[in-house]
């Protein structure tokens, strides 16, 4: 059952592509309540899109010549979900999992348009994700942010100015706790978190030594010196070299508040900045200490105990930690609970007594401020990204099912036409289902002539099987 | 003592020196087959693909090269004649993608995988690890085809008979599996057959098939190779600087890898970059002009939907014949997707949309393990719109020209390389046969295959002139 609708979902993503709205003309959505995130609600409200932005918001707004025009009576709007943690839309393993330090590698160079994902998370509200490089090294590759336009290329996708990033990974992970190597092949060091500690502070000290290089090599060049010899470029120390500049932002996965403090101790000595925590399911007991660095946290609402090292975690840790000052989102880390963000967020309310509005900056405008990308996207304000989800209730209710998704004010999901679109697939379906069989049986047929003529005087061709000439004849008698 | 030369003295010596002569001839003829050197195809329909048809006309083959075409040509009398009447000539047909001529690593399982039949699951890349900064990995630049081709693979001989005169052959395991050669199906040492040794550079970013050995992922083998490039790039501005000052440097470690590379780069040698589906076709796009590379694509058989894209950035495809299917032992009740139907479907369109955008594009084999089966993929193309004409110069001179041999190959013009394909009809008719192919000026009588199936044929009617019983197992 969950299947066939899966696969439905699936071949209505076919021909996707943003509906067919000019991104020159202008969109509006009427009737709706707005949930603003920034300056509260508004009943009845609507949004005025021009170029892909938001160029207007309130309760009465002219409808503009030539506009089209969204009814969304009874409906309720808020910004696009952002997703501060995702592994959907990659080409290949999310894991470079052989070296220690991987940060050679980078999520941008295979990033996979056609992952239908992206349209089940578009489905689910989510506009733009986080895509993050797996776990298995204390240092994993270089990850990106993409707005989930489906239909486009992969060049397309990125989230235009939103800083890079790479992917930090404490304990159990990188550590190799829960899995290792064939019998015959050495585990990998760190098996201790002694040892991932020691494996990042070696990459930086390895990195400050290549950017020193590199700086006294330009600076000769500049002064004309001669003759000069250059320095290797190392793609493993270059985007590490970006970290200690404040270049590229650090998604840091962990678990414990020891490992949380620690890589904080190292990021101080180096001098760089942990931009967010992923997961961080202790992060209730140092929140204090997370909010001064300035670091954000994103974490599961209420998911845990599947590993020693997520044990002692509540679900009242994202509330907690926003009390104290940190700026707190909830992801997924998963493509199935992406399409249901909106819940995840609301169990906040119920586990730490978040208002709603709080509830809802969990995935909107705080994974914004994580990523970076608070100035086009997160709210619903004039003069940012119309990236916008259309719920049939209110987001926070279970009830609530999404019934557009606009990326830059074009309608990228939309359920009814989802739905009406589907026997049409599957017609198409059908159909080449069909011309691949015929094409099939005409080939297997002038393989069968030669081999028949003799057959006829052995016995009369009753049984199946021996190819369709046999069974027409079958059929004839 | 002086030495008198005797009448009996001058005699044997002589009767020893004509011996010798004559061992030395028969010799000759026995090590080329008797070949004569000089040929002339008469009344034909010659279809030059440089130029347009010839309703009947004649070519001259003199030492190996065309020396004349056209309807009014002199025949040099030394020619052996062949009575072209009802046949038609071809430039000889190029695959431009195979591993024909190389042999399998042996032991491994891609090897027992090939015996057995089956397409092996994830060939091993090779042990070897060449020295380098990270010991890197199947990387091998160094190695070229033309050192290590084996004119006894069957496979020559039956694509010869096909119409295929020449192939890039090229080695496929690794990260950087060695330069591709432009090879002529015909010689009697490997050496004779190579046309252009170092032709292409092939990468390949399939990961080990291991999650603890790097690169172990799609991203991680882009990385390793953008590396490898970056190194290469180094040796090409660090070498000479420390080359004009040995005495005010150290001296950088020697690395074959990024030596070999930074040469193919001065060579301006042709990048074959994977690219079948349009995820890999746009990625390999931006990856050529990251590197700098003068890249071909390999495979581009969603290039239906991005022959505009392809057109732009003026990069040749050599496209992949094996067109998708669906797997021969699956699972009748598995779900088929759409995308993968549409793609099944599509695939064999592609060729026609790239000639319509102005795509230049060769043919490969690409695993097709029979020559007639490379004719019905092709024929599968022009059903799906294909112009003939254009597939034949896929086959023929847009794929000597995306390798760089057009000067020698190709088309039928004075001065090219003698490869030709003489057939009794047109060759996108399923039932016309290849009668006779010329490669390097060597003639081979292409004859029926045992008489099995129609014994009344037995007796094939000799349309070559005096030159019949010479020449068809020359190899």
């Amino acid at each position: 059952m969950k299947r066939s609708i899966f696969s439905l979902m699936l071949l209505a993503t076919m021909c996707a592509g943003p509906a067919s709205a000019q991104n020159s003309s202008a969109t509006i959505i009427q009737n709706a309540t707005v949930l603003t995130i920034t300056h509260g609600t508004i009943e009845h409200g609507s949004i005025l899109i021009q170029n892909g932005k938001i160029a207007a918001v309130g309760a009465d707004l002219k409808v503009p010549e030539g506009a089209t025009v969204i009814d969304a009576s009874g409906q309720f709007v808020m910004p696009g979900i952002i997703d501060c943690h995702s592994h959907i839309a990659v080409d290949g393993s999310v894991n470079e999992g052989a070296p220690a330090v991987s940060s050679m590698v980078n999520i941008g160079d295979v990033l996979n348009p056609e992952d239908v994902n992206i349209y089940r998370d578009l489905a689910g509200g989510v506009t733009a994700a986080n895509i993050l490089h797996g776990s298995a090294n204390p240092i994993g590759g270089q990850t990106i942010v993409i707005k989930l336009r489906w239909g486009k290329p992969a060049n397309e996708l990125p989230f235009e100015g939103a800083p890079p990033g790479i992917k930090f990974a404490l304990g159990e992970n990188p550590k190799h706790s829960n899995f290792g190597p064939p019998p015959g092949v050495a585990p990998r060091y760190p098996a201790t978190r002694m040892g991932v500690e020691e494996v990042i502070r070696q990459a930086f000290t390895e990195a400050r030594e290549y950017k020193k290089h590199w700086d006294d090599y330009n600076q000769r060049k500049a002064a004309g010196e001669q003759p000069l010899m250059p320095p290797r470029r190392d793609e493993k120390l270059e985007p590490l070299v970006e970290v200690l500049e404040g270049k590229r932002y650090v998604h840091a996965h962990c678990y414990r508040a020891d490992e949380i403090l620690m890589l904080l101790g190292v990021a101080k000595e180096f001098g760089f900045k942990v931009r967010t925590f992923q997961h961080v399911l202790e992060g209730y007991k140092i929140a204090g200490e997370i909010a001064a660095s300035g670091a954000g946290a994103s974490t599961f609402s209420d998911w845990w105990a599947y590993k020693m090292e997520a044990y002692d975690a509540i679900p009242y840790n994202a509330a907690l930690m926003a009390e104290r000052g940190v700026i707190v989102s909830v992801n997924s880390d998963s493509a199935e609970e992406a399409r249901h963000l909106n819940q995840e967020a609301a169990k906040s309310i119920k586990f730490g007594g978040l208002s709603p509005n709080d509830a809802l900056k969990l995935i909107t405008l705080n994974p914004a401020i994580q990523l970076g990308i608070e100035n086009r996207a997160g709210s619903i304000d004039v003069g940012k990204d119309a990236d916008l989800v259309i719920y049939n209730h209110d987001p926070l209710s279970v009830y609530a099912v999404v019934q557009k998704t606009l990326i830059d004010g074009q309608v990228y999901f939309d359920r009814q036409r989802d739905l009406a679109r589907r026997s049409e697939l599957e017609k198409e379906k059908q159909a080449l289902l069909e011309k691949e069989k015929k094409a099939a049986e005409a080939e297997k047929k002038p393989e069968e002539k030669p081999a028949k003529k003799p057959e006829p005087k052995k016995k009369p061709p009753k049984t199946m099987g021996e190819g369709d000439g046999s069974r027409d004849a079958a059929g004839a008698q | 003592m002086t030495i008198r030369w005797t009448r009996l003295h001058i005699c044997l010596a002589l009767i020893a020196v004509c011996a010798f002569l004559l061992l030395g001839w028969a010799c000759r003829i026995y090590a080329q087959g008797g070949e004569p050197r000089y040929f002339a195809i008469t009344n034909a329909r010659i279809v030059p693909v440089s130029g347009p048809p010839i309703e009947s006309g004649t070519v001259v083959i003199a030492k190996g090269l065309i020396q004349a075409v056209g309807s009014n040509v002199a025949i040099p009398p030394e020619a052996w004649v062949i009575d072209g009447k009802g046949l038609t000539v071809y430039p000889g047909f190029i695959d431009a993608g195979t591993d024909l001529g190389l042999a399998k690593p042996e032991g491994t399982d891609e090897a027992a995988a090939r015996a057995r039949g089956r397409q092996p699951a994830a060939p091993p890349p090779p042990a070897e690890i060449s020295i380098g900064r990270e010991d890197r990995p199947a990387t091998t630049p160094w190695r070229v085809a033309a050192d290590e081709i084996k004119i006894d693979d069957k496979r020559i001989e039956s694509w010869r008979n096909a119409g295929f005169t020449t192939t890039l052959t090229s080695p496929d395991t690794g990260f950087f599996p060695g330069q591709g050669s432009v090879i002529d199906l015909a010689g009697d040492r490997s050496g004779e057959m190579v046309v252009k040794p170092a032709a292409t550079l092939p990468i390949s970013f399939k990961p080990r098939a291991s999650f603890f050995l790097f690169p172990g992922s799609l991203m991680g083998s882009i990385a390793y190779v953008r590396q490898v490039f970056d190194d290469a790039s180094w040796y090409s501005e660090a070498q000479p600087v420390y080359d004009a000052n040995p005495s005010k440097f150290e001296r950088p470690a020697y690395d074959r890898t990024q030596e070999t590379i930074h040469h193919t780069r001065e060579r301006d040698e042709l990048v074959l970059l994977p690219a079948n589906t349009s995820i890999q076709i746009l990625r390999a796009l931006r990856l050529a002009d990251e590197w700098k590379i003068r890249a071909a694509l390999l495979g581009g058989q969603e290039g239906y939907a991005l022959a505009e894209a392809i057109a732009a950035k003026k990069t040749p495809v050599l496209v992949n014949l094996k067109w998708p299917e669906r797997a021969k032992d699956s699972d009748p009740e598995q779900e088929q997707p759409l995308r993968e139907l549409r793609f099944r479907d599509r695939a064999p369109s592609t060729p026609a949309a790239l000639a319509k955008a102005g795509v230049k594009f060769g043919f490969y084999s690409g695993g097709l393990e029979e020559p007639k089966e490379i004719f019905k993929s092709m024929r599968k193309a022009i059903d799906a719109g294909l112009a003939p004409d254009a597939a034949l110069r896929a086959f023929t001179l847009d794929a000597a020209d995306i390798l760089g041999v057009s000067g020698r190959l190709g088309s039928i013009q004075p001065g090219k390389i003698a490869n030709l394909v003489i057939a009794d009809g047109d060759l996108w008719n399923e039932k016309t046969k290849v009668r006779h192919v010329f490669v390097d000026g060597r003639w081979f009588e292409v004859h029926e295959p045992p008489p099995e199936e129609k014994p009344e044929e037995k007796k094939p009617e000799r349309t070559a002139g005096s030159g019949s019983g010479i020449g068809g197992g020359g190899l």
